[in-house]
């Protein structure tokens, strides 16, 4: 009963995904005239430009999250310990701050080359425009290289000692070794990560449109705010669905891979480092410090300068600023308790029954996490107003905007799959053997989980809640739309500010998010770390 | 499944479901009154606040975008608490006229302050929505490239003079969809399509960036003329930081005329929700926003120029812009607010960003 019961209540928040397929139903005369002119005019470029911006990421992420991991974790070099913590840091800020702070210094009024054509008398632009389409890849790249950085180490550091240890006593050399065993172990985890970073670039907006990159996200936006046609800007929404089903699914295989690859593995020590000495010390170095000082430093640097020049004609309300502050934690922590709950259920469920119907309702919300924000919410609204057309006076309207409720559904479509990620990877840590024992002990259902899995599983539910409430603090679309009177948050006030082209009051509370955002970052990481 | 004697599940739910229960608000509470807004102006908080002081009338704000401010009306139904929504852009608000979500309200006092040619439609029952303030689409130059005359329509953004020199941000957005709305009432199709694929086609770069980042361009050199909001280049010209006098100081500004008409004006406004639940106070604060006091904020604080004529200010700034004299476009804004979605369509044909 209570199976049912959950299930149900979760395949609810799979509701705003199936009202975006839904939108099809719709299709009449005039929407069929939208789509015509969109092919003929935009469709093209909008599916060219994600095109190369996935392409650009997926590269992106993969060379600079898989070789700094495959330094961190094979050689040995100085700041070596400092760095393999530091690499995680650009988790910490949302790839929206990263692309005001950017720009704000690299365009061509920018103080940079303004100070530059002063000094040198030079003219025109000095470098490539940073809005522009490479622009975007190096923001989002900088942005999300520790999601491929993070699994990939893992992997690495966990699994490949024992075969390493092999391959040499073979006779391979250093590089062969690396190239042929530690890679092909870690590509799973590598693809994974990639994955990630790509459904992230795929559901974002803020960058897009700041950078004037006509993505399909931008062309969702579009068609919602400009022709004020939710129904096409789902449909506009499907087609990105599409696309992230097959990431999903190419994710899914590399998973699957993982799990075979460790069942195999058995050896946890790590692999002894190589020592590296002279040039190729200063190489390594340099390749693990250009990341975290491009990506994370630098930016904040830049952020707070802004910050300290700006005069205080308005001023902070700072009594308002800690209520931002709150309001942000509130929401990350509710919404982070109530998404490993889910998590750890589905996980449970999966493990007891790995092919009850409850795992599709697993799948359909893994996909949440590629959907737009602003796709969500037309999503979420559209069964509302569907139901107000029959019953008028029904009280989902409010609930849904008048209390948090609504907001928290939002974020849960969109965020469970994060925490899923990491009570699964739990999961399959934990050997089925131990089941059976508990089960031969007459510990079953809720006593073997109460008793065997919770206690061991502690660890990845708390890196689940941080992620999520990381992700939840740092969402922008949902926030904005369906949060309850007087209730702002750092990542509304930032936008808000951003969006009035106040970039030097908007680095206050950015710098606070990013603060906030580090405190679980800093502590995985340094679980990571201990391993 | 034998029962169980600790369910941490049940717990977590029973802790979060508490949680959000001491959030939910009682949204029909007395002395109160609920404010959508799409202005995103951190001066508006004086505004509350002082409304709070005069009347004990509490504030309670959702600031937002237009879209999801829109859509979430409509989602809401009869059951919105919504009182008052403030949005700023005349497309917007007549959308949402259209759309049904505002209430008309016959009040003598608005009528009377509030431009006749910057209220909603009245079919009987009194005006949708009312102008709060305007600002003017304006041209901002170079004086060493460009000519004042060169830019004296907007017209004139599309010669082949400028070849190389615009500036503009996203098509898409609502200020630049608006003129050029206005720009397809006051011409008509194949015109107007002409005229856009000649702005792209004098382009210095693709559209990107706000206002401020146009009006900083033309200052750097990286263009010759960029479309800002005259609130954006009156907030430079009134900043104390070094670098936006610099750059203002570099800059010179055009009030362009739209065939001869005058300059394009955008308006900012303010409606009753059509299912206020405290309709008293929600005329009481529309009235309040009209008030001397209320509309010499927008003009000082927020660089907007008040709807009410008779209002006092000083803002150098905007008395500045004042001393060559030009005309506002008269067309009324239900007439070009119609176009936007036409508008869009041939700035994608265009392949106007």
């Amino acid at each position: 009963m209570w199976r049912v019961l959950i299930g149900v209540s979760l395949g609810l928040l799979g509701l705003p995904v199936l009202a975006v397929l839904a939108s099809w139903l719709w299709l009449d005369a005039q929407l069929l005239g939208v789509w015509r002119d969109l092919a003929q005019t935009v469709l093209l470029s909008y599916s060219l430009a994600t095109a190369g911006l996935a392409l650009g990421v997926v590269v992106g992420v993969l060379v600079v999250g898989g070789t700094t991991a495959l330094l961190v974790v094979y050689f040995d070099f100085p700041l070596r310990g400092l760095l393999a913590w530091a690499l995680v840091l650009p988790m910490a800020l949302p790839a929206y701050v990263t692309a005001y702070a950017y720009t704000d210094w690299l365009q061509y009024s920018g103080p940079l080359q303004v100070a530059l054509r002063q000094a040198m008398g030079w003219e025109g632009a000095l470098w490539p425009e940073i809005r522009s389409l490479p622009g975007a890849v190096l923001v989002f790249v900088l942005a999300l290289y520790p999601y491929v950085y993070v699994l990939g180490r893992g992997a690495m550091a966990d699994r490949a000692a024992a075969l390493l240890e092999a391959a040499q006593t073979l006779g391979a050399s250093l590089g062969q070794r690396l190239w042929r065993v530690a890679l092909p172990l870690a590509r799973p985890a590598l693809l994974a990560g990639a994955a990630l970073a790509l459904m992230e670039t795929l559901a974002d907006y803020g960058v897009v449109s700041y950078f004037g990159v006509p993505t399909y996200t931008a062309g969702i936006y579009k068609a919602w705010l400009s022709w004020d046609e939710p129904a096409a800007a789902a449909q506009l929404a499907t087609l990105l669905l599409v696309v992230v089903v097959l990431v999903w699914l190419a994710e899914r295989r590399a998973q699957g891979r993982m799990r075979f690859a460790q069942s195999k593995g058995g050896q946890r020590e790590p692999a002894a480092r190589v020592r590296l000495r002279g040039w190729a010390a200063a190489a390594a170095c340099a390749v693990c410090v250009l990341p975290v000082l491009l990506g994370f430093v630098l930016p904040v640097l830049g952020m707070l300068v802004r910050l300290l020049q700006t005069p205080d004609e308005v001023g902070v309300p700072w009594a308002r600023f800690a209520q931002w502050t709150w309001n942000s934690l509130r929401l990350g922590l509710m919404t982070a308790v109530l998404a490993v709950a889910a998590a750890l259920w589905l996980g449970f469920e999966q493990r007891l029954r790995p092919t009850s119907w409850v795992n599709w309702v697993g799948h359909g919300l893994g996909l949440g996490y590629a959907i737009p924000g602003a796709v969500v919410v037309v999503g979420l609204l559209a069964p509302v107003l569907a139901l107000q057309t029959v019953w008028p006076t029904n009280p989902m309207a409010a609930l849904i905007t008048g209390s948090v409720f609504g907001l928290i559904w939002a974020y849960l479509v969109r965020f469970v799959a994060v925490a899923m990620q990491s009570v699964q990877s739990g999961y399959t840590q934990l050997p089925t053997t131990l089941d059976d024992s508990a089960r031969t002990l007459g510990r079953g259902g809720w006593q073997l989980w109460r008793h065997v899995h919770w206690p061991l599983l502690r660890r990845p539910m708390a890196a689940a809640g941080l992620l999520v409430a990381v992700d939840v603090m740092k969402e922008l679309p949902a926030t904005l739309v369906l949060r309850p009177f007087n209730s702002d948050t750092l990542a509304v006030v930032t936008y808000q500010l951003a969006r009035d082209e106040r970039l030097g009051e908007a680095a206050l509370p950015a710098l606070m998010l990013v603060a906030i955002g580090l405190l679980p970052i800093v502590w995985l990481s340094s679980r990571l770390n201990e391993r | 499944m034998t029962p169980p004697a600790f369910h941490p599940l049940r717990h977590l739910l029973g802790l979060a479901l508490l949680l959000a229960s001491a959030w939910i608000g009682t949204a029909q509470a007395q002395g109160v009154l609920n404010v959508y807004s799409a202005r995103h102006y951190p001066s508006d908080e004086v505004l509350y606040a002082g409304f709070t002081k005069q009347t004990g009338i509490e504030i309670r704000r959702v600031d937002t975008d237009d879209a999801g401010l829109v859509a979430r009306l409509k989602a809401e139904g009869q059951q919105s608490s919504a009182d008052v929504v403030l949005m700023v852009d005349a497309s917007r608000l007549w959308r949402a006229e259209q759309d049904g979500l505002f209430a008309a309200v016959d009040d003598p006092v608005l009528k009377q302050r509030v431009p006749r040619e910057l209220q909603g439609a009245d079919q009987g029952q009194g005006p949708r929505w009312w102008g709060l303030s305007t600002r003017a689409r304006v041209v901002v130059y170079d004086p060493k490239r460009v000519k004042p005359e060169q830019v004296a329509s907007y017209q004139g953004l599309a010669s082949p003079a400028l070849k190389g020199l615009v500036c503009t941000r996203s098509g898409a957005h609502p200020y630049n969809l608006s003129l050029f709305g206005a720009f397809l009432a006051h011409t008509d199709e194949a015109r107007t399509r002409d005229w856009l694929a000649g702005v792209v086609a004098n382009m210095a770069r693709p559209p990107r960036g706000g206002d401020t980042d146009q009006i900083r361009g033309v200052a750097s050199g990286e263009c010759g003329v960029a479309v800002a909001n005259s609130y954006y280049a009156a907030r430079l010209m009134r900043s104390t930081r070094a670098a936006d006098q610099e750059v203002m100081a570099k800059v010179a500004l055009a009030f362009p005329s739209l065939q001869g008409q005058g300059t394009h004006l955008n308006v900012a406004g303010m409606a009753m929700a059509a299912h206020a639940p405290h309709p008293k106070a929600a005329i009481a604060f529309m009235r309040y926003l009209v008030s001397d006091a209320a509309q010499r904020h927008l003009a000082e604080a927020n660089n907007e120029w008040p709807v009410v004529g008779s209002v006092a200010f000083n803002n150098p700034a905007l008395q500045a812009m004042r001393q060559t004299p030009w005309q506002a476009d008269p067309m009324p804004v239900a007439q070009y607010a119609a176009q936007q979605g036409q508008a869009q369509r041939l700035l994608d044909r265009v392949g106007y960003r």
